[in-house]
């Protein structure tokens, strides 16, 4: 099965967070009620003209000039036509042949190698409504608040060669927008949205198989999974001497496969032309330097300052950078004076974890730099053992206190005590003859177990090393 | 004499008398309408209510003096019924719009109504401007003021023949190839072309987006400098309106036209050109340079590639501008459909006439994949060398002159049965359009059988200053302006 290479090629569809849409000035937020950011432009009544959104034009430059692309010094927008309910003028207003930004790159690692992934270019359009059937009979309801919300399309080269890949692809994609500021890129409100191009061809053939369109996959996940189904199937169709159509499929989540929607013969002839209602655009030299210079640190940069600043590992480093807002609370708790290291062990695993089991983003959880800090600095101080700091900061977490508050309001400051402590310990070994027996038979595990007896006793506010020292002396004398 | 005959400045000094009142003026217009349109069928909807409500406030507006009057004061004005108009029907002379009640002004109504004037009524016209004789209207055909058996030209038909009619003090039209121009012609009044981007198209129902302008119809050429100076100028919500300043048009109007240079295409002076309307137009020449002007035989070469050029790039834009009418969110839905494709091909087959359809396939054809190279864009070159030829001429002359159309008005039914050959009247008209600039179209002289001729001057791009200065030299010495057909006199 191994003798066929996979040829994968994505198209990204990433709505912009501009205040109003592109060619009117409805608003763009999402989640109003059905119909309610809308005006006589943006439902393509009789008579009305576009305004090109000059922020639109901005972001799609900053977007374009973060993926590495060159940008148009002249561009101009094409209409495309084909009718759909949710289509109002009957024709989008896209970019045909001058997309504002062409020949850009990204770089990906999987398994450990740094591959470079092509973007051949990068438009700017309009966004569609939504169509939604109607629970009572046959209707149709079309919601247009979403029709003209600006939208990027970022076309990638055939460069990606697995479904692993394209996840790897998709991911970093999605963090450099991010970083950008130019779009929230969530998948789940459609912010961001993939289709993906696959074909198959035997390992050394040059020209490529013949490909499928995939679309309707709502989650990188289920592109993967879309991609690793498309490619065993296609595989099945050419060994059992079938030919691959030319189509394009729907993802079925439900019964994880992918369905045929409509063939090549099939496909629109959408009659681009350029917009007479819009005038060509220039993009000056100084507008380029303007937005570049407004670009932040993006995420390869920012691993690699974590390795050699912090000496993170790369991988440590590749977790943190992948969510800006991650990155971004890194940076702050390491300002606090806390060490980089524990801060970024903490988010990984504790913050990661909790975020994960609960659906949550880390805009939802209460926790702040500062209070991460300062909860850090109380365990290096000594004033909270690592066992107790993961009670304060699920506690800071969920309530956003300070760890000292939690740590006075709980009365979980550790006991430092050496004389309290050795009375406790004192009387464990005293509890225990048997033990102490084994202890000096040589078994190791009887220290843990008078460990844990001591925790026991004080509620697991002891201070672990000093309780490994006390018992190693009090065990000696008996 | 009808009160609209009279000037602006005479109407408003008699409504600052409080010898007349706007009340009288639109009334003036509604009895005009009601009496008289029978005849030439060039109104589709009047407004009365809204027309004397609006008089009313304007007459109140004149007795406690709250604000500065406008530069239209009270002037009755019909609008080409493709200009949007809020609450007031729009149809575009469609069936497809025949419930289409606009939930926004365009900019030029917007502008009327800052002026002051009186919207009293939407005019006739060839579906979605797509004409040039008005037979193409969805609804009836108006007809010509001067005989009702010939057609009053189009598309903004019913705009020319209600100035003819004298029901209104101005009107507004839109002149895509010819629009204006042609009917101003064949009815024997005025009609300005302003240049691409001066006038917003902002609430112009689209027919050929790079094409389209609003302009005036009116009795003289002082009124259109006057109706031009209201509705002229940048538009933010027009991309392709040009933010270029507005000049003072009245003052332009000098009558002093020494030292002017005209040229005069050989290619729309000869052959192809009616004997009586060339003679008409060397006739208007003859007197021009009698007042200090000269003339001199021009030539633009690409004449000829301009109509084929025209249909398929105004074809082509309107192919995609119409597909909105597809009778999902308004306008006439087909109520037999059973699903969504039949729902749009009942629709636009029942809401589009053959003229409209005709266009809509020729355009689409053109923009397909496979024949775009062959036809969009080699209509685009040609449409480049014509503007070439332009700026040849403007590089040594300061108008150009021609007529505005090849022949006088023809009989209803005539040319309908060939499309081609009713297209390639338009010669005159469609090189200007497809360059952008300035055309204003003059009465000259009358043919044996009484029907009007009318007299193309064209500018620079946005100077209509001297083409309005040019027109009203001619017009004043001249006379044919002042001529109206015997029963509009009555």
């Amino acid at each position: 099965m191994s003798k066929y290479e996979t040829v994968i090629g994505l198209e990204v569809h990433v709505e912009l967070q501009t205040k109003s849409k592109i060619f009117c000035g409805c608003p763009t937020e999402f989640g109003a009620p059905p119909n309610t950011h809308t005006c006589p432009i943006c439902l393509g009544h009789p008579g009305v003209l576009p305004v090109t959104n000059r922020q639109a034009v901005e972001f799609a430059i900053k977007a374009a000039l973060a993926l590495n692309c060159e940008i148009s010094r002249e561009t101009k927008f094409d209409r495309k036509n084909y009718f759909y309910p949710d289509l109002p003028k009957a024709y989008q207003i896209s970019q045909y042949d001058q997309p504002i930004g062409y020949n850009g790159w990204i770089d990906i690692e999987v398994n450990g190698e740094t591959k470079r992934i092509g973007i051949t270019r990068l438009h700017l359009e309009e966004d569609a409504g939504k169509l939604m059937h109607s629970e009572f009979g046959g209707e149709s309801l079309v919601d247009f608040n979403r029709v003209g919300v600006p939208l990027l399309e970022i076309v990638s080269e055939p460069d990606i060669r697995s479904p692993e890949e394209a996840r790897a692809y998709l991911e970093k994609l999605k963090a450099i927008i991010q970083y950008t500021g130019v779009s929230d890129v969530r998948m789940e409100q459609g912010s961001l949205r993939c289709d993906a191009n696959v074909s198959i061809r035997p390992v050394g053939q040059k020209e490529f198989g013949t490909k499928t369109e995939l679309k309707n996959m709502n989650s990188f996940r289920n592109v993967q999974l879309a991609l690793e189904y498309e490619v065993q199937r296609q595989k099945e169709v050419l060994e059992s001497g079938g030919k691959i159509v030319q189509e394009t499929r729907r993802w079925d989540e439900g019964g994880r496969k992918t369905v045929s929607m409509r063939s090549k013969e099939e496909a629109h002839d959408y009659r681009y032309f350029p917009d007479p209602d819009l005038v060509r655009m220039q993009i000056s030299e100084e507008w380029i330097e303007a937005v570049r210079a407004s670009i932040p640190e993006l995420p390869d940069a920012r691993q690699a300052r974590y390795v050699n600043q912090y000496g993170l590992s790369k991988e440590d480093a590749a977790v943190i950078t992948m969510s800006k807002d991650m990155a971004d609370f890194f940076d702050e708790t390491v300002k606090t004076g806390a060490d980089p290291k524990s801060a970024a062990n903490w988010l990984m695993t504790d913050l990661l974890a909790y975020l994960n089991a609960n659906d949550a983003a880390l805009a939802d959880v209460k926790l702040t730099p500062q209070g991460l800090g300062e909860m850090i600095k109380l365990i290096e101080n000594g004033t909270i053992s690592s066992k107790i700091a993961k009670t304060v900061f699920k506690e800071m977490l969920e309530t956003g206190k300070e760890p000292k508050q939690i740590v006075e309001e709980k009365g979980l400051v550790q006991i430092s005590d050496e004389g309290a402590l050795r009375k406790i310990v004192v009387e464990v070994v005293n509890a225990n003859p048997q033990a102490v027996a084994d202890y000096k038979a040589g078994n190791s595990k009887a220290i843990a177990f008078f460990v844990g007896q001591v925790m026991k006793q004080t509620k697991g506010k002891a201070n672990p090393p000093m309780v490994n020292k006390l018992l190693q002396e009090v065990l000696k004398e008996v | 004499m009808s009160l609209f005959d009279k000037r602006l400045t005479e109407i408003h000094s008699a409504l600052r008398a409080r010898e007349l009142s706007v009340t009288d003026l639109v009334q003036a217009s509604l009895a005009s309408i009601r009496e008289r349109d029978d005849k030439i069928k060039s109104v589709l909807l009047v407004d009365e209510e809204g027309a004397l409500e609006q008089a009313r406030k304007l007459d109140e507006q004149l007795v406690k003096k709250d604000k500065e009057p406008g530069l239209l004061f009270g002037l009755p004005a019909g609008l080409k019924d493709n200009i949007v108009t809020k609450g007031i029907r729009t149809t575009c002379a469609s069936k497809f719009l025949a419930n289409y009640d606009p939930i926004y002004d365009g900019t030029v109504s917007q502008k009327v109504k800052e002026a002051d004037a009186v919207i009293v009524a939407k005019l006739n016209m060839d579906e979605f401007a797509m004409g040039g004789s008005n037979e193409n209207s969805g609804f009836f055909p108006a007809k010509n003021p001067w005989n009702p058996e010939y057609v009053p030209g189009g598309s903004s038909g019913g705009s020319a023949a209600a100035m003819a009619a004298r029901h209104f003090y101005f009107t507004l039209g839109s002149d895509t190839g010819g629009s204006i121009r042609q009917p101003a012609a064949f009815c024997g009044v005025v009609g300005l072309k302003p240049t691409y981007g001066r006038v917003s198209r902002f609430g112009l129902v689209a027919f050929a987006s790079s094409l389209d302008q609003i302009g005036p119809i009116t009795k003289n050429v002082e009124d259109a400098a006057y109706v031009l100076q209201a509705i002229a100028g940048h538009d933010p919500y027009d991309s392709t309106s040009a933010d270029v300043e507005v000049p003072n048009f009245l003052e332009a109007l000098t009558g002093d036209i020494k030292g002017l240079r005209i040229g005069v295409p050989k290619e729309l002076i000869g052959e192809g050109i009616d004997p009586e309307v060339r003679e008409a137009v060397l006739a208007a020449l003859k007197q021009l340079e009698s007042m200090g002007a000269t003339w001199n035989e021009v030539s633009m070469p690409h004449t000829e590639y301009a109509v084929p050029a025209y249909y398929l790039l105004a074809s082509s834009e309107a192919s995609s501008n119409l597909a909105r009418f597809d009778g999902v969110r308004y306008g006439v839905r087909a109520d037999n459909a059973d699903n969504l494709l039949d729902l749009y091909m009942e629709s636009r087959s029942n809401g589009f006439g053959p003229e409209v359809k005709r266009r809509i396939m020729l355009g689409t054809y053109a923009l397909s994949s496979g024949y775009y190279d062959a036809y969009y864009k080699k209509a685009q070159q040609v449409r480049t060398l014509i503007i070439q030829d332009f700026n040849n001429i403007f590089a040594d002359y300061d108008v150009i002159l021609h007529p505005t159309t090849p022949r006088t008005a023809f009989r209803i039914g005539e040319k309908t049965d060939d499309p081609v050959k009713m297209y390639l009247e338009d010669i005159c008209t469609v090189p200007v359009n497809l360059a952008g600039l300035p055309a204003i179209s003059v009465p000259c002289g009358f043919a044996q059988n009484g029907l009007p001729i009318g007299l193309q001057i064209i500018g620079r791009a946005f100077d209509e200053a001297t083409i309005l200065r040019v027109a009203h030299a001619y017009e004043q010495s001249a006379g044919y302006h002042l001529r109206k057909p015997e029963w509009v006199r009555g």
